[in-house]
């Protein structure tokens, strides 16, 4: 092989990696990445159950349900206008109390409650979940209960 | 005073890095060249400048001078000495000061010791290097200044985040920043040589040190933090694909690939535009990552700083450096000499494969931790998360692996597959039957932690065979030190794979006296109790865990900090051969029963995960001490002949 056509073929090896990195991304991202929603956006959204998304708000007061196994609890998440049933098994952060922000990672179930399997709360002061910043916590305290159960 | 005359020495720093720069580029231009004697003598002493700085500063933490804004927004006089000096560079200013001081002193280095290069190139390069650090060094000085005062000075200070104060993470820091540097001494390299029109086997082997030296650094640094997370974060995971990690596991890989192609070039002198292409790559890569962890785009312990200006000012730098140098390299580029042909079926072939391999995962990682940032700037907030990591990366690190298996066995220039064909065929039985062995044993298991187990039984054989048939005594020490990190990546993904397919995990709730089991262990609550420490109090949970008649103490514990106000979990471990047992302990069941929330896993050989993380570094410090005893050897020899 001309050292010429050699420089050229490797030149096209690189491309067509890169080609495919970015179709393996895409890819990837079609299916894996997950979107924000509050309970009002999950709403109208039409989300199948199944696709990992998050769901962030305000933990409803009062809402918080421990189960028998003393690891399993369900509460509901709320913004201005719209609630949302979620449930969680695990050792939920430090801070998550009710009345205060929180962000969960998981899936819908076919029944409409939403699985967590993480949870993010507010974490000091300093710091709150950057999906949360635009949210009126203040607000979304006041929203009544919007689940129809 | 301490605080001035540092902020003095940093001034003054600046102003030798802007000599060097001068100086470098009368000689480019072809000029008198009078500023180029003192080209050199400016990089010692910008070097031993920011020495200067960077101790006065840790001097400060030292004696907890609390009318300095940083040491007060940072520190606490109770907190214990360890963590007061660590804290120097556990914060925004403080780490960019130690950036600034790593590269001018390997600035410094590269003056002293480098004499393989044409000196012009040598000066071409010191120029690119004060280039750089003048970037860093108006990053500090307008951005950034770490002795700033505050006026009146508080009595205690804030203190810093719990989570660092642990004394792996003390370390860990330092050791990302110097492969951060290493690889920007790689492209002002590269940089220099296009510059010099000096692209051949000589530059490669004055670049490759640096190369090996910063991916030694960056494997450590990166195994240090994947450990640290694992055993202080508590939730059992050891590698989050959070964009931290990223920001060090992009750098890593491109620092992987520009290894092994500097190695071609300095050998075998072929792959020059690709060596080149990757040292700005890799470089690239670290910017990125300082901008991504500097930046305060991101909310996580390692984004200190909240301020826009400073994630403009590094983005800025980025652009600008990286630009410029990809200019350069499209100018330059057609006067690179073609490299020595070679087969496909080859040693370079391998390293081919090795690279497209490495850089098509550098490319999925660095679009998956991007995409999140371009699409919340056109207004959509998403996250990619492990899902998306794991399914576009795993299948081709199995295909880096599978050539990894071949590579290193391939002869230079031109070989054939058949002359290996026992080989292979050896390593497809290996192969086949592993996993064919676990799929039997487990066949609830993925598919890829299964393939990852065969695949690294098969190479944990397949990287000693380039010894074979070699006299040991004789075989030069960097090709020991490739098979040892060959060996340490099966180790290493033997562990993953272990890990993610056979962990196994029991999430309880305990009262004192009762039990939980996990994995055949079986692990008891004996009582809680409070425990205090230097600034924090804790509830411990006693535990005994027994197996077949062993039995062992556990006391995870969880922490309250008082400054900054913040709860922590410190798991417990237990570390037998084949495995670890993980105890985290939480809040009491709320209820009021008495309850503690427990959570057990049993992770089979994860341990392997960070044994083969040191054995990848050892092999990198191995071939390095090779190079280095190399060079040292040969003017001893000739002053012999000469004698």
């Amino acid at each position: 092989m001309k050292p010429k056509h050699q420089r050229l073929l490797l030149a096209l090896i690189a491309v067509v990696a890169l080609v495919s990195a970015g179709l393996i991304a895409a890819s990837a991202l079609r299916e894996e990445a997950s979107y924000f929603y509050t309970p009002t956006t999950l709403a109208a959204a039409n989300v199948e159950p199944g696709k990992a998304i998050r769901l962030g708000g305000m933990v409803q007061k009062g809402s918080i349900l421990r189960a028998a196994d003393g690891v399993s609890i369900t509460f509901i998440v709320q913004d201005q206008a719209r609630s949302q049933k979620v449930a969680y098994r695990g050792i939920t952060p430090d801070l998550f109390v009710e009345g205060s922000g929180v962000v969960a990672d998981g899936r819908l179930r076919p029944d409409g409650i939403f699985v967590a399997e993480s949870l993010l709360a507010k974490h000091d002061e300093n710091y709150v979940p950057k999906e949360l910043a635009d949210i009126d916590m203040t607000a979304a305290a006041n929203t009544k209960n919007t689940i129809s159960q | 005073m301490i605080a001035e005359a540092g902020l003095a020495a940093l001034w003054l720093a600046a102003a030798m890095a802007l000599l060097q720069l001068v100086g470098g580029l009368t000689l480019l231009r072809g000029g008198a060249g009078q500023l180029v004697p003192l080209i050199k003598p400016a990089a010692y002493v910008q070097g031993a400048l920011c020495t200067l700085a960077f101790f006065a500063l840790m001097w400060l933490f030292y004696v907890t001078d609390l009318s300095v804004l940083l040491v007060a927004s940072n520190s606490h006089i109770d907190k214990p000495i360890i963590f007061k000096l660590a804290g120097t560079w556990g914060n925004h200013e403080g780490s960019m000061l130690l950036w600034v001081a790593v590269l001018s002193v390997s600035g410094a280095a590269i003056a002293f010791f480098e004499n393989r290069v044409d000196p012009k190139t040598l000066s071409a390069t010191l120029a690119v290097q004060a280039f750089i650090a003048l970037g860093f060094f108006a990053f500090l000085l307008f951005a950034s200044n770490p002795f700033e005062r505050l006026v009146p000075a508080p009595l205690e200070g804030a203190g810093l985040n719990p989570l660092l104060q642990d004394v792996g993470l003390a370390f860990h820091p330092p050791t990302l920043y110097m492969g951060y540097v290493g690889l920007s001494i790689a492209f002002s390299f590269a940089v220099g040589a296009l510059l010099t029109n000096q692209v051949g086997p000589a530059f490669a082997r004055a670049m490759r040190p640096w190369v090996l030296g910063a991916w030694i650094f960056l494997t450590i640094g990166i195994a240090a933090g994947s450990y640290w997370a694992y055993y202080e974060l508590g939730w059992g995971g050891w590698w989050f694909w959070d964009p931290v990690e990223n920001a060090s596991l992009m750098p890593w890989l491109a620092a992987t690939a520009l290894l092994h192609s500097v190695s071609v070039l300095a050998t075998r002198n072929a792959l020059c535009a690709w060596t080149i292409m990757l040292a700005l790559v890799a470089f690239a890569m670290s910017m990125a990552g300082t901008f991504l962890v500097r930046s305060g785009i991101l909310t996580s312990v390692h984004a200190f700083a909240v301020d826009p200006e400073r994630g403009a000012f590094i983005l800025a730098l980025m652009l600008m450096y990286t630009s410029i140098a990809f200019v350069i390299f499209a100018l330059r580029i057609g006067t690179v000499k073609q490299g020595e042909p070679f087969q496909l079926v080859s040693r370079e072939g391998g390293i081919v494969a090795n690279n497209i391999f490495l850089s098509v995962i550098l490319a999925v990682v660095l679009i998956g931790t991007l995409y999140p940032l371009a699409a919340e700037a056109m207004g959509d907030k998403i996250s990619v998360g492990p899902p998306y990591f794991n399914k576009a990366t795993v299948p081709v690190m199995l295909l880096l692996m599978l050539a990894l298996l071949i590579g290193p066995m391939l002869r230079w220039r031109r070989d054939a597959l058949m002359r290996m064909k026992y080989l292979l065929i050896g390593a497809a039985v290996i192969l086949v039957s592993g996993g064919l062995a676990a799929w039997i044993l487990a066949p609830e298991v993925g598919l890829y932690p299964l393939l990852g187990i065969a695949l690294s039984l098969a190479l944990a054989v397949a990287a000693w065979m380039p010894l074979r048939g070699r006299k040991l005594l004789r075989t030069p020490l960097p090709t020991f030190g490739m098979v040892i990190a060959h060996f340490g990546i099966a180790v290493s993904v033997f562990g993953m794979a272990a890990e993610s397919g056979f962990s196994k995990e029991t999430l309880t709730a305990l009262a004192p006296g009762e039990s939980a089991e996990v994995a055949g262990w079986k692990v008891q609550l004996e009582d809680v109790k409070p425990v205090v420490g230097d600034n924090w109090v804790a509830v411990e949970g006693q535990m005994v865990a027994s197996k077949n008649g062993d039995m062992f103490e556990l006391g995870p514990q969880s922490r309250q900090f008082f400054k900054p106000e913040m709860q922590t979990s410190e798991a417990a471990l237990l570390t037998r051969w084949n495995g670890q047992l993980y105890a985290v302990i939480a809040q009491p069941d709320q209820e009021g029963d008495g309850r503690w929330q427990v959570r057990l896993w049993w992770k089979p050989f994860v341990t392997f995960i960070w044994y083969g993380g040191i054995l990848i570094a050892l092999g990198g410090a191995i071939s390095l001490l090779g190079r280095m005893f190399r060079r040292a050897k040969k003017p001893a020899i000739n002053k012999w002949e000469r004698a």
